[in-house]
């Protein structure tokens, strides 16, 4: 059945995802060039932006800030607005998005209810953010070069130091390593437009007045995990587990995410890499060992995440994520998406697949329907393969959609290999690679969190 | 190819940095492409309280290596000494000869040696701006870890090797 409702996704976009998606391609070549001299073709598309909006409570100050940004005027109020209007763009196609995939699936989600604003902010960090923000659109990224790139350093360093502001400093930090790496822009034959547009529009929208988490709700119950996703730039890795929550008292069961996230350097890449989220032994042995979590007394967020206390778990029994998957994930309530969150880039929904076939990238899912495969997606820090994924006979994976089209990425799967059953799951080796080979690998390259504690330890507090 | 070009333009999601392959870091800790510069730090061999920063800058392959107290390196006079040699070579290792060689605008012959093909000019940068960007490195080990959701982070999805 799964496969129809599947196949029902890959018959082009919902309505008026293809118009939003184009006045957003326009704002993001209008960044490309900047709003210091700006030209006719990227005026008319900042206006077509206002336009489309008029009509929506943003639509007075949307319409205003274009006519100020066209004539030369760029205030940090302009460039908010604007930045608000393109997030209204693709929340709007996002929720067309979510919507076609949430009837396909059959997937019931909560409705969201508006929390609370969060605290404030040392306001002198945001600002420093606005000044470099603007800065970029000023001179577009065809104007970026090593100075620019510079000027944000001192701003990511002091937003590292403030938990509350990880989030905008992970953000500006792999925008900057992007556009050093890219160092001049104006000689880089193609500009990533959309996504840095992307970047600058939620860094921006960041910068105002800080996150927008909202409240949370303490919750107590059983977190049976469906597997991990794993995000990572030069300086930052993050394990994201997908799970169905069972609140305690038997309220209907749920679709959350937790995770962890550790700053790192370049050089520590692969397995190592989950050697730094050591601090949180029971979700990582949870995951490394199959284990059901008992949960006591954690937040949990309006938009499904749980804000994860290692100290608040303790490990259960075993539970495989596929017989989670193949009882619970169909009646799972999901969770609704906090309204500035909304953005396709954030669609990532677990689903169980089985009875398919794999050839080369694609999924075929009998009845004639296909499901393109994201192999670039499974990371070197896991033990899941290409290969695993072409001999799998069922599949844990995420939905995304980008680019105009929906993709599975794996994050487990069952598998015959050389003649025997196998399953494999992204967060094997949470706690340690158990390939020998891999080990062997390891230790030859030699420790580089050590060594470069050790260069820490010696060298950072003279 | 022009409909290609658009698809990428118009995704969320795409590699723009490569991945950078994994080295032993006992020797040279750090190697960076910033600043127009091929830069990073070098242990000393015989003092474990000392490194030397070294550097090799874009385009004109000014060579430069001092110790983080800012004296020079006594073996920089007309042809690299050792610790810039460590540097290009683990910067090869790290980025690929490709990457390196088109950041520094200098032409390698095949499987030819990048420090063989500098000229060998000595210019003496500040020590002390990559060995601030050292420590800034370093000072990532020490931000605790994070459980808020950061949404952010799906933009950057963990990716394999480039297949
Ligand atoms: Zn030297």
């Amino acid at each position: 059945m799964l496969d129809v409702q599947l196949g029902e996704l890959g018959s082009g976009s919902p309505a008026g995802v293809d118009e939003a998606l184009e006045l957003v391609a326009g704002f993001d070549d209008a960044l490309v060039h900047g709003f210091a001299r700006i030209g006719e073709e990227p005026a008319a598309a900042l206006s077509a932006l206002a336009g489309a909006l008029a009509a929506s409570p943003l639509g007075d100050r949307i319409g205003e800030s274009v006519e100020k940004v066209v004539a030369g005027s760029i205030g940090d109020e302009h460039l908010a607005a604007l930045a608000g209007g393109r997030a209204a763009l693709t929340g709007a196609v996002h929720d067309a998005l979510l919507g076609s995939l949430d009837a396909a699936l059959g997937r019931t989600r909560a409705a969201w209810e508006a929390a609370p604003g969060t605290g404030d902010h040392p306001d002198n960090l945001l600002a420093g953010c606005r000044v470099w923000l603007r800065e970029l659109a000023i001179v577009g990224w065809r104007g970026v070069d090593h100075d620019v790139v510079s000027s944000s350093d001192q701003a990511i360093e002091a937003l590292l130091a403030v938990p509350e502001l990880r989030g905008l400093a992970v953000l500006l930090d792999g925008l900057a390593a992007e556009l050093r790496a890219s160092c001049p822009v104006s000689t880089m034959e193609h500009v990533p437009a959309r996504r840095w547009a992307d970047l600058w529009s939620r860094a921006l929208l960041l910068s105002q007045s800080g996150p927008w988490n909202g409240g949370a709700e303490q919750v107590s119950g059983r977190l049976l995990i469906l597997g991990a996703d794993v995000h990572e730039h030069a300086t930052v890795v993050r394990v994201q587990v997908h799970g169905v929550f069972e609140p305690a008292g038997g309220a209907p069961a749920r679709l959350v995410r937790t995770s962890v996230a550790a700053a790192k350097v370049d050089t520590i890449v692969g397995p190592a890499v989950w050697r730094l989220m050591g601090g949180h032994p029971v979700l990582l042995g949870a995951l490394a060992e199959h284990r059901t979590l008992e949960i006591t007394d954690m937040p949990l967020l309006g938009g499904g995440d749980l804000v994860w206390h290692d100290d608040r778990a303790r490990a259960g029994e075993e539970a495989d994520p596929f017989a989670t998957a193949r009882v619970q994930l169909g009646a799972a309530v999901a969770a609704p998406v906090p309204p500035l969150d909304r953005h396709p880039v954030r669609i990532a929904e677990p689903v169980f697949i089985e009875g398919y076939t794999v050839d080369g990238e694609t999924l075929e899912l009998g009845g004639g329907n296909m499901l393109a495969l994201d192999l670039d997606r499974l990371p070197s820090s896991t033990p899941l393969t290409p290969e695993l994924v072409a001999a799998s006979t069922a599949c844990l994976g995420l939905l995304h959609w980008d680019g105009g089209r929906w993709t599975l990425q794996p994050i487990a799967v069952q598998a015959t290999v050389k003649k025997k059953p196998v399953a494999v799951h992204t967060g094997d080796w949470a706690m340690g690679p158990t390939d020998p080979k891999v080990v062997k690998a390891e230790a030859k390259a030699g420790d580089a969190v050590a060594v470069l504690r050790e260069r820490a330890g010696r060298l950072l507090r003279k | 190819m022009d409909a290609d070009r658009a698809a990428w333009e118009q995704r969320s999601v795409v590699r723009v940095v490569p991945p950078v392959e994994p080295r032993k870091l006992a020797k040279v800790p750090f190697v960076e492409l910033a600043d127009g510069r091929l830069q990073g730090v070098v242990s000393s061999g015989s003092d474990i309280e000392r490194v030397y920063v070294s550097s090799i800058t874009a385009g004109t392959h000014a060579l430069s290596c001092s110790t983080n107290n800012n004296r020079p390196c006594g073996a920089l006079h007309g042809y690299a000494c050792k610790h810039i040699r460590m540097l290009a070579d683990e910067a090869v290792l790290q980025y690929g000869m490709d990457r390196v060689a088109r950041y520094l605008r200098v032409e390698v012959a095949e499987h030819g040696d990048l420090i063989n093909s500098l000229n060998r000019l000595v210019e003496r940068t500040p020590a002390a701006v990559v060995f601030s960007r050292f420590l800034r490195h370093l000072a990532y080990l020490e931000v605790p870890e994070s459980t808020e959701p950061l949404a952010e982070l799906h933009w950057f999805p963990a990716m394999g090797a480039v297949r």
